[in-house]
């Protein structure tokens, strides 16, 4: 009766091959998952981080260079010590510290390496060197960080620190990885593709605990990394180093420009900071005491703060009204104090005298020539009209939009158009007597630092200017910067124009800025001042010279400083002999600037 | 011509015997031994410091010791008088049982069991070799025409020749070992078994299974009643009948909830190696690591397989044990599919000639013996694969002739031998069928 049951048997063995060839079939061929975990198990991928490119001046100066630092790796898999208080005293870290990132590690992978202590100098790292062997499952990572020889031109040069979670998000090329470091401001991350040049990858076998087996497929998958391009900056470490020196414990801007380029020759946000401190480890501590600073040194103020552009803005209506036929040279007006307040001076003025004496009235009157020119009988829509006109060739001056220079977080400005009136008051509830302040460079205009530094170099130019930038060559090639900074920008205005106004504005400095003349070199200048609601009003320079071959155009703001004349005049003044003749001459002026007391 | 003459007069004199040698188990029996020994090499094997297969300081060197001595062991066996095994089956698994007894007090605790003998320099697991002994003590006892397995007595004494190695091994303790005993229920099936328990027993199994994988034990409890309800009004409405399927049905719920109670209670790591089945993931770094690295291992080894010596999980520690219990990994990592394949139809076409060998037997006791083979082989076979993949929980348990190690190629070879040379001589041995 039993007899037949071995079938049973027999059946149930082929039952048990089945099952087994199937489950085998689908976690061996149907589901490629395994493959990819067991890659993810024993092939490491190793970065080989790219050296970083250099930044040197225009004269070939370093002015940023790497530096390696050491990261302390761990694999939690092989890590263990025995003496936890030596251990934390021996690397100084404190064992809560050590604790919570040697979990934070494990979360990560068991097996693989994940950083410790970050960033360990070169002198820490030779104190514990020796030790390291002691520690199973810790190891060395050598990285390279930022380090500025000179200390200057942080506000330009920018930082670089670890990738910010959102910074990932947004990298959809998917370069980076989480605790890579980029370029967080100025030309380090305006630049950040051509400095950071291209990581490379090893591929290595590990076993279980992380120990090295050779490389994975002969290294066919490897790529070596590519470093960074070196960038030759347009700044004149020189020149910048003194500017930072003149502003010290003053706050505002400086803005230098070669006209006939666009080049930058020094750009200063004041109180200036030193670069060091956001390289290397003190990077979150610094950093935060910066941010947290009230006098704001991480606000780029030559591009960020704006200001009301003030009287300097009566040269470019003065350009605007000639160029339009509105007013000749031989215009004249009463200096009628009944408009717009002035001060004392002689009365009627031509144009010259106007520019000269920075006469108020005068630009009251003119520009009411140029918005209402009668187009429209409705005077309204006749002002409507004229704004806008005036508006359109206003920003060919580089004014009411950004300029483009190569540093991130530009600010446009502004320069109203009708909109902003209608908008305001309503259509047609405004007309003249309701904009006129914007003759004389009030209202509701605002210019940048580096836009008026721009108008500098237009008026040294003669109606053009490139685009200011920071950058004069890529790994040697001047083509290679980028090509919105190789194109002329016509403002416009006959360069005829600019003569009498280039006259006027070198006679202005004996009238209003009389510190800023230099025997033997000529300045053309215009003060400035920035109407501050909040304190003492802002003291602005602009300049350029010499006058017969313009090298240098700047743009000086002195905050809370008083009349432009003097605390602005001054440093611009200093700059300009400093670039031209590349020492001073006058150290009665140059202590005057450096102690900083600009009252009468 | 002179050797010639004399191998024929040899092969003429040992016609009889070689001839009722059945090879074809011989040679499946080979094969699998030099795949497992060709496979450990490729466990212990180490690019940066390679050694020859046949080095004596690596396992696959060990391993090649503990086959030549196999060897050794077979020809004795082969030679011995085959009267042998049935005279002294009783005495020699009284001396295991002994062993066995004597074992968690002399043996070296290793993981926490005491389940090795050390001599000297070898190390041997007693629980290994007692499956032969009582082996032949089972054929001993059921070879009595009177040994009616339809009677409860004759079932009372098979299942207690069973327990008594079983509860011996598991005071040291090592449950996988222990559990192997079970299997002698397939060759009780054979003998007379009655069906009903076999098919209550899946049931209970598939019943178990289906609880601890369904975690809201609601769902069972409407299939068992929309089951029980289905039976009832299918057939006659008999108040017996009725009241009989009720009761079934309110066992099965009652049993469901009371192991889920009973699994709830047990050490941590003994449920986690449950629920390890269900979910890999509960802890891929503990309990879960060695089924999970283990089916990354195999997995990853694709149809054809990375190639002998390419595997990369196995070579690089990832899977734990893997030239002893988890040797399968190696197999299917560098051979893939088509190796496993091959394993697995081996094992297959083993255990089904053994099962015809067993059923050509003359006598009672041998035919006992032979389908102790085949469940001892068809339990470790089905049980070590399929831990290695995730169909079964991790029990420390070899994979026959395969797994590196002495203890468990010497047992498994005496056990397969002793059953080999019975049935060279099953035309002498004149049995009692019945």
């Amino acid at each position: 009766m039993n007899e037949n049951r071995h079938s049973v048997i027999t059946v149930v063995i082929i039952i048990v091959g089945i099952v087994l060839l199937t489950k085998l079939f689908v976690i061996q061929v149907l589901d490629d998952s395994f493959m990819r975990r067991a890659e993810r198990n024993a092939v490491q991928r190793i970065v080989d981080y790219p050296y970083r490119g250099l930044v040197y001046d225009r004269h070939g100066e370093l002015l940023v260079y790497n530096n390696p630092v050491f990261d302390l790796m761990v694999i939690p898999k092989e890590f263990s010590i025995k003496d936890t208080a030596k251990f934390c005293k021996l690397f100084q870290i404190e064992k809560d510290q050590l604790i919570e990132r040697y979990q934070k590690a494990r979360k990560y992978s068991y097996v693989k390496p994940s950083p410790l202590i970050k960033q360990i100098s070169n002198t820490e790292f030779a104190k514990i060197q020796d030790y390291l062997i002691d520690y199973p499952g810790l190891f060395i990572m050598t990285r390279s960080v930022r380090a500025y020889p000179d200390s200057v031109g942080a506000s330009a040069l920018g930082y670089i620190a670890e990738i910010q979670p959102r910074q990932l998000e947004r990298d959809s090329a998917d370069y980076y990885n989480q605790g890579d470091y980029i370029g967080h401001s100025g030309i380090e991350s305006y630049y950040e593709k051509i400095l950071r040049g291209k990581k490379g990858a090893k591929y290595k076998m590990v076993n279980v605990r992380g120990v090295d087996k050779g490389s994975f497929k002969n290294g066919q998958l490897d790529t070596a990394s590519i470093p960074g391009e070196n960038l030759q900056s347009t700044i004149d470490l020189e020149l910048q180093k003194y500017g930072e020196k003149l502003m010290e414990g003053k706050k505002g801007s400086v803005v230098a420009i070669e006209p006939k380029t666009g080049e930058i020759l020094s750009i200063i946000s004041a109180p200036v900071y030193n670069p060091n401190l956001l390289a290397g480890a003190a990077y979150g501590k610094n950093y935060g005491k910066l941010l947290n600073d009230s006098t704001r040194p991480l606000f780029n103020r030559p591009i960020m703060a704006m200001y009301p552009p003030g009287s300097i803005f009566k040269i470019v209506q003065s350009l605007i009204g000639l160029q339009w036929g509105v007013i000749t040279p031989n215009t004249t007006f009463a200096c009628n104090k009944a408009l717009v307040a002035c001060h004392n001076h002689s009365s009627p003025v031509n144009l010259f005298g106007a520019i000269r004496n920075s006469c108020n009235p005068y630009y009251y009157q003119a520009y009411r020539l140029m918005i209402n020119q009668d187009i429209s009988s409705n005077t309204y829509t006749d002002t409507q009209i004229g704004l806008d006109k005036w508006h359109e060739a206003v920003e060919k001056f580089g004014l009411g939009n950004r300029l483009g220079i190569d540093l991130p977080s530009e600010k446009s400005g502004d320069v109203p158009s009708s909109l902003l009136y209608d908008r305001m008051y309503g259509k047609n509830r405004w007309k003249y007597s309701t904009i006129y302040s914007l003759s004389i460079g009030q209202g509701e205009m605002l210019v940048t630092p580096i836009q008026m530094a721009n108008l500098a170099a237009i008026f040294a130019n003669k109606g053009y200017f490139y685009t200011p930038h920071l950058i004069k060559s890529v790994d040697g090639d001047p083509k290679k910067i980028p090509e919105e900074y190789q194109i002329k920008h016509d403002v416009g205005v006959s360069a005829h124009h600019f003569d009498m106004v280039q006259d006027a504005m070198a006679e202005a400095l004996y009238g209003t800025a009389m510190r800023a003349i230099i025997s033997d070199i000529t300045i053309a200048g215009k003060t400035g001042t920035a109407q501050n609601p909040h304190g003492e009003d802002h003291s602005v320079f602009v300049a350029f010279a010499p006058k017969e071959n313009p090298q240098i155009a700047i743009a000086v703001y002195v905050e809370n400083a008083g009349w432009g004349g003097r605390a602005a005049a001054s440093t611009a003044s200093l700059m300009i002999e400093k670039y031209l003749r590349g020492h001073i001459e006058r150290p009665t002026l140059e202590d005057y600037v450096l102690v900083g007391d600009f009252g009468d | 011509m002179f050797w010639s003459a004399i191998l024929e007069t040899k092969v003429r004199q040992d016609d009889l015997y070689i001839n009722k040698i059945d090879w074809l188990t011989i040679l499946i029996y080979l094969a699998l031994v030099m795949i497992g020994w060709i496979n450990i090499y490729a466990a212990v094997y180490d690019e940066q410091a390679a050694k020859s297969i046949f080095d004596f300081s690596i396992n696959s060197g060990k391993q090649l010791v503990w086959i030549g001595t196999a060897i050794l062991l077979i020809t004795i066996i082969m030679v011995a008088d085959y009267r042998l095994f049935d005279n002294l089956s009783l005495i020699l698994f009284g001396f295991f049982l002994l062993i066995l007894l004597l074992t968690p007090f002399i043996g070296k605790e290793i993981n926490g069991q005491r389940a090795w003998f050390e001599l000297g320099p070898f190390r041997l697991q007693p629980g290994e070799f007692a499956k032969f002994a009582t082996a032949l003590a089972l054929a001993k006892f059921i070879e009595k025409p009177s040994f009616d397995l339809s009677l409860p007595k004759y079932q009372f004494q098979a299942i207690l020749i069973i327990l008594l190695p079983i509860s011996l091994i598991m005071l040291q303790p090592d449950t996988g070992t222990a559990m192997v005993y079970t299997s002698f229920f397939i060759m009780l099936y054979r003998e007379g078994m009655p069906q009903k328990y076999y098919i209550l027993a899946l049931v209970f199994i598939a019943i178990s299974l289906l609880s601890l994988a369904v975690e809201n034990n609601l769902y069972i409890v409407a299939a068992v009643t929309g089951i029980t309800l289905l039976l009832i009004l299918s057939g006659k409405k008999t108040w017996k009948r009725v009241l009989t399927f009720s009761l079934i049905g309110m066992a099965i719920i009652a049993y469901s909830y009371s192991l889920d109670l009973v699994v709830s209670k047990l050490p941590t790591h003994q449920q986690n190696r449950i629920m390890v089945l269900f979910n890999p993931d509960i802890d891929p770094l503990g309990v879960g690591w060695n089924v999970t690295q283990s089916k990354i291992a195999i997995g990853s080894g694709g149809f054809w397989g990375k190639g002998y010596l390419e595997g990369t999980q196995t070579k690089f520690d990832f899977v734990p044990e893997q030239h002893t219990d988890f040797i399968f990994c190696t197999l299917g990592e560098e051979f893939g599919w088509i190796g496993s394949l091959v394993v697995v139809f081996l094992f297959v076409a083993l255990l089904i000639r053994l099962v015809f060998l067993a059923e050509r037997q003359k006598t009672r006791f041998s035919r006992v013996y032979g389908y102790c083979v085949v469940s001892i082989l068809l339990f470790h076979f089905f049980i070590n694969i399929s831990m290695t993949i995730g169909l079964f929980p991790v029990v420390g348990i070899p994979l026959p002739f395969f797994s590196y190690g002495g203890s468990s190629l010497w047992s498994f070879t005496i056990l397969l031998f002793i059953f080999i040379k019975l049935d060279s001589h099953r035309i002498q041995l004149l049995g009692r069928m019945n």
